[in-house]
């Protein structure tokens, strides 16, 4: 006779113990199961130097918030597994770490879940497993030579673990930008690959960026309200990092710093990496989306008013491309010895015996409630607001959810 | 009567928009092949015919079947019966972008008044005559200016102008390599 609960969270970081926080208010009996420790990936799958985009002020998860002497700076990855920790231990969340889900299947009344420590059954499963569990990685990379080392941002750690020599870089995402300046700065010669991205400032009139996303509203965009919930869902990470001088880092700095930039990877042939000629259009594309955006924050600035320390609007210089950008690249030749692919990352689901999961590898949902009942996910982008994947985007995803959840328990779903 | 419904470039948006969501659930239905035939004439003089394509599951026809004469110019020590097979690129890049101007419009509720592309591709034609090897046999680069008169601002002109790049056939098939395979029967 295997245990039983009422809900089975998967996934101890912030998202899932947010679920616990709420279903403990609920008086829900649940248990966090967790592979690793709590906020394992930010331990183990995040590199040295990076920091969280977010300034502290606005890391808040449900009645906890950063409560240091650096308001508008931005944590290291030690910073924020004891901020998570922290919050473990406030909710008192009954995590079982070391505890790896190995299959979630249909019962008649709920669900089954294996781990390798031992069965559950349960009404409910609340996947808080993350969105970033493994890196994308394109099929073109496996038709380039040997002699170049490839690197995942889950792999790399920081710049004196590659070759000496020149990197590509693929994708120019948070990950990509922040890499690409990383390994420049060590006296690399680096390209950069760029497809579709997001440019961000780190500041704007004077405040950091992620508070007029804030304030203006752009973040509580509702998913059911967001034009293009699949483009939203899939866009980039911003091109910002958080660093203590709070400057951008968009393509014109890497440009200034000497990074050569170049169209999508889009093939290798016979051993050659071919580029897309239309980078061009992607850095137009991109400078437009930031001067909408850009325009939302005045507009709403100009209703609502502001503090005397917001300064009058302003526009950035447009992203400067070369009058020729290269088309090809042998990595042959020496230039490059190692590709580090920012290219994205992908959640794993083949744990989930549950047929949720689209051909894409995406969780079919509405806004969490997955197309299986008693079965929810959190921490997916866009999953019910434009802040869902963010730390403090987690507090009203995991209310409703856990709102939803209660409903269903007591047949009202 | 809103004002997307009162603007007309004669792009039926309502049916793409609903080929999209029926093609979401059906990508064997999108697959299409598209096909011409190119017959010799003399010298570098060529004829193409295009009638036929397949898609939606089954073979389709135009309407009509279009001819399209190549050659070279005469100084290129040919006839010149009709332009040259690169400057076919510049026609399809041209009237791939503007159709995307167009059907981006009006999805955007934007009514144009009138739309010139003019395209300049260069070519270096050493590489085609043999006579560097370091010379590639395509272009250079391409150059593509648009006169655009349109009820919209410049921002939304810009827009639309890289909306068109990101959804054009003919701009993916120029800027990206394509595996081209040529067999004989």
């Amino acid at each position: 006779m295997s245990e039983s609960t009422t809900a089975v969270v998967v996934g101890a970081g912030h998202a899932g113990l947010a679920a616990s926080h709420f279903l403990t208010e609920r008086a829900i009996d649940h248990v966090v199961l967790e592979r690793g420790e709590v906020a394992n990936s930010w331990r183990r799958e995040r590199w040295d130097s990076l920091r969280l985009l977010t300034p502290n002020w606005l890391n808040r998860l449900p009645g906890h918030h950063y409560g240091g002497p650096d308001p508008d700076g931005y944590l290291s990855m030690g910073e924020v597994v004891e901020f998570i920790d922290r919050f473990a231990a406030l909710v008192d969340a009954p995590v079982r770490t070391g505890t790896t889900v190995t299959s979630v299947r249909r019962t008649d009344d709920g669900y089954r879940v294996r781990t390798d420590r031992g069965e559950l059954a349960c009404r409910t499963v609340v996947i808080a497993s993350g969105a970033c569990n493994r890196p994308a990685v394109p099929r073109l990379s496996e038709a380039l030579p040997d002699t170049v080392e490839q690197v995942t941002p889950f792999a790399y750690r920081g710049p004196d673990q590659l070759p000496d020599g020149g990197v590509l870089v693929v994708g120019a995402s948070a990950t990509g930008v922040q890499l690409a300046a990383e390994l420049r700065r060590s006296d690399r010669p680096v390209v950069l690959s760029t497809g579709e991205h997001v440019r961000m400032p780190r500041m704007y009139r004077g405040r950091d960026v992620l508070w007029w996303m804030e304030a203006a509203g752009v973040w509580d965009e509702r998913h059911d309200e967001v034009p293009d919930l699949t483009r939203a869902r899939r866009l980039a990470s911003p091109q910002l990092a958080g660093t203590a001088d709070r400057t951008a880092l968009d393509l014109n700095v890497l440009t200034d710093l000497g990074v050569e930039l170049v169209g999508r990877c889009a093939a290798v042939r016979d051993g050659e990496l071919l580029f897309s000629g239309g980078l061009r259009n992607v850095v137009a594309l991109a400078d437009l989306k930031m001067d909408r955006l850009l325009n939302t924050f005045d507009e709403w600035a100009d209703v609502a008013g502001t503090g005397s320390d917001v300064k009058p609007p302003e526009r950035f210089e447009p992203t400067r491309v070369p009058a020729s950008t290269r088309l090809r690249l042998d990595p042959r030749g020496g230039e490059i010895r190692t590709v580090v692919w920012a290219t994205g990352f992908r959640p794993d689901y083949t744990w989930l015996d549950v047929p949720v999961v689209d051909e894409k590898g995406h969780l079919t949902h509405d806004g969490g409630i997955v197309d299986s009942p008693g079965l929810y996910a959190l921490g997916l982008p866009v999953l019910r607001r434009r802040k869902s994947t963010f730390i403090h985007g987690i507090e009203d995803d995991a209310r409703d959810i856990v709102d939803h959840l209660a409903d269903y328990l007591a047949g009202r779903g | 009567m809103t004002a997307i419904d009162s603007i007309d470039n004669g792009v039926n948006v309502q049916a793409l928009l609903e080929a999209r969501e029926v093609l979401k659930g059906a990508p064997e239905a999108a697959q299409f092949t598209w096909r011409s035939t190119t017959r010799w004439e003399n010298g570098v003089h060529t004829t193409s015919t295009v009638k036929n394509f397949f898609g939606l599951g089954a073979e389709q026809t135009h309407k009509a079947e279009a001819s399209f004469t190549a050659d070279h110019p005469e100084v290129f020590a040919a006839e010149d019966h009709g332009i040259t097979p690169i400057e076919y690129l510049l026609v399809g890049l041209g009237s791939c972008l503007t159709a995307g101007i167009a059907s981006v419009a009006q999805n955007r509720g934007i009514q144009l008044r009138s739309v010139e592309a003019t395209l300049e591709g260069a070519h270096d034609i050493r590489g085609i005559l043999g006579a560097d090897s370091d010379v590639r046999n395509g272009y250079d680069g391409i150059k593509v200016t648009f006169d655009i008169d349109a009820d919209a601002s410049k921002e939304d002109i810009e827009a639309l102008v890289a909306q068109s790049q990101k959804r054009s056939a003919v701009f993916d098939a120029l800027t990206n390599p394509t595996d081209v395979t040529v067999h004989i029967v």
